[in-house]
């Protein structure tokens, strides 16, 4: 167990993330104290560049690193740090090259995106569902990280996260969410 | 000894309660209205061809005819989620309101967790706690799939539940040192389950019994204990044992600030009043504002449940 009193004061070497415990992000990096921690600035701002969703999406809520990059969104705010099992959604993964949304945060959150959806019928929302890879070369956008949604009741409905790479779109449905739906 | 038998003297329509005891319960589902509406939901039902039932007192609450909820596109969006009918009453009791900080003292799986996120509309702070870490991981499955961000779960003894992880004692302005509302659907000899699960009682006795009454009672009294005067605590269990129940509750009003309350389940769903006198012993009169739950009244599983104040 890490003793909070004692982070950051024996001497030069910064403080660094803690993965037993949540850390509330800094709003912008003048405030950043842990080397290579996302702000949350940089996350809204992410969210908007790649999908196109409003800042104002996460006004309610404040955002919190647990593991090496792993972040979550918590609807209110707690004492920071606070060690639980677990803090609202996890939403994020970064501290790598490629941020990577997760299943969850797309589907909670997804519907207010307007870039990098790719819409799939009937037969490859299945295929999605399923876990499997799939061509796709109609998809003429980003590669990367891309929000896979389908029709349903009326409305478009994320499904998950894809990643898009040389014509395929490949499923990261986790094992625990796939399901055959055909 | 059969035991349900001992209930003979205090349920009515004892022979249509047996019977109903040895029938199965329909699948359930209820709608999370934080992903998606009551009339979305069931429209992508129709559109799936699965074939429903709402229940003739909640909307959002629907039996479904043949297959289970975990194949079908409105599930697999986190619209809905499996919950038995009869358990949604606690969460119902206890009237969570946006904003509100709530404590649930045995949370997981966490079908009630998620349904109080729902009545929050996902705001405030919820306090999902379960001592099993095994469980914990069902009960974070769930909240994920429904898309709920209010929820903090806490792996601990409900019994000696600290809020010292939430700043208690400092002068942090985000602090955490008591609760709005708390939620103790407790561990129990799950009688009432036996519609749901055959062998229910295979391992039942009255040791046993005894044994959770010390665990439900320890957890009672600290929910009473965390609830800030004024708030609300509701006591459930899905077990007919008066030991477990009225029993409980008589030994929070004698040890702890707390009152029961009225509270009335939704119109059309039939319950019978708390019992005040068992086995040669007897309890505070207003344990009769509690609710009984008889499988033969709702065609549900068996359940109890109760509305405290806390008072000091």
């Amino acid at each position: 167990m890490t003793d909070p009193n004692t982070d950051g004061v024996d001497g030069d070497s910064p403080p660094e993330n803690d993965g037993h415990r949540f850390d509330r992000l800094p709003a912008t990096a003048a405030e950043r104290e842990v080397p290579g921690r996302p702000t949350r600035a940089e996350v809204v701002q992410w969210w908007e560049q790649r999908y196109g969703i409003p800042p104002a999406t996460w006004e309610e809520h404040t955002f919190w690193e647990k593991g090496n990059g792993k972040l979550w969104a918590f609807a209110a705010d707690v004492v920071s740090p606070i060690p639980v099992e677990s803090l609202g959604l996890r939403i994020l993964r970064t501290r790598q090259e490629h941020w990577k949304p997760s299943t969850d945060a797309v589907q909670r959150f997804g519907r207010a995106a307007t870039e990098n959806v790719v819409r799939l019928d009937r037969t490859e929302a299945e295929r999605f569902a399923r876990g499997e890879d799939q061509e796709l070369p109609r998809w003429d956008g980003d590669w990367g990280y891309v929000i896979a949604a389908h029709e349903i009741a009326d409305g478009v409905e994320p499904i998950g996260v894809g990643l898009y790479l040389h014509g395929e779109l490949r499923s990261t449905v986790p094992k625990g969410r796939q399901e055959d739906l055909s | 000894m059969q035991p349900l038998e001992r209930y003979a003297s205090i349920v009515d329509e004892f022979d249509a309660f047996r019977a109903a005891c040895d029938r199965p319960l329909p699948s359930v589902v209820r709608v999370n209205t934080l992903k998606a509406s009551i009339a979305r939901a069931r429209a992508a039902l129709d559109a799936d061809n699965v074939e429903y039932e709402a229940t003739d007192w909640h909307p959002g609450i629907l039996r479904l005819e043949e297959r289970g909820p975990g194949t079908s596109w409105p599930y697999f969006h986190g619209w809905l989620h499996g919950q038995e009918e009869v358990s949604v009453l606690p969460a119902l009791a206890l009237d969570p309101q946006p904003g509100d900080v709530v404590w649930d003292a045995c949370a997981a799986p966490g079908s009630k967790t998620t349904q109080l996120a729902d009545l929050m509309d996902d705001r405030g702070v919820l306090l999902g706690n379960d001592n099993n870490l095994g469980r914990l991981s069902a009960l974070r499955h769930n909240a994920e799939r429904l898309g709920i961000t209010n929820l903090v779960v806490t792996n601990q003894d409900a019994r000696n539940f600290s809020f010292k992880p939430f700043g208690d004692r400092t002068d942090d302005e985000n602090r955490i040192e008591a609760v709005d509302r708390a939620l103790v659907d407790a561990p129990c000899s799950c009688e009432g389950t036996i519609r749901k699960n055959p062998d229910a009682l295979d391992q039942w006795s009255m040791d046993h019994v005894e044994s959770v009454v010390g665990i439900q009672k320890g957890i009672l009294r600290r929910a009473v204990q965390a609830t800030r005067a004024g708030g609300t605590v509701v006591y459930s269990t899905c077990t007919f044992a008066p030991e477990e129940n009225e029993a409980v509750l008589n030994h929070a009003l004698e040890t702890e600030d707390c009152e029961l309350r009225e509270w009335e389940p939704p119109a059309g769903f039939e319950t019978d009043p708390g019992i005040t006198e068992w086995d040669g012993d007897e309890y505070d009169p207003s344990v009769e504002l509690a609710h009984r739950v008889y499988p033969h009244r709702n065609d549900t599983g068996g359940f109890f449940c109760a509305k405290l104040e806390v008072t000091g």
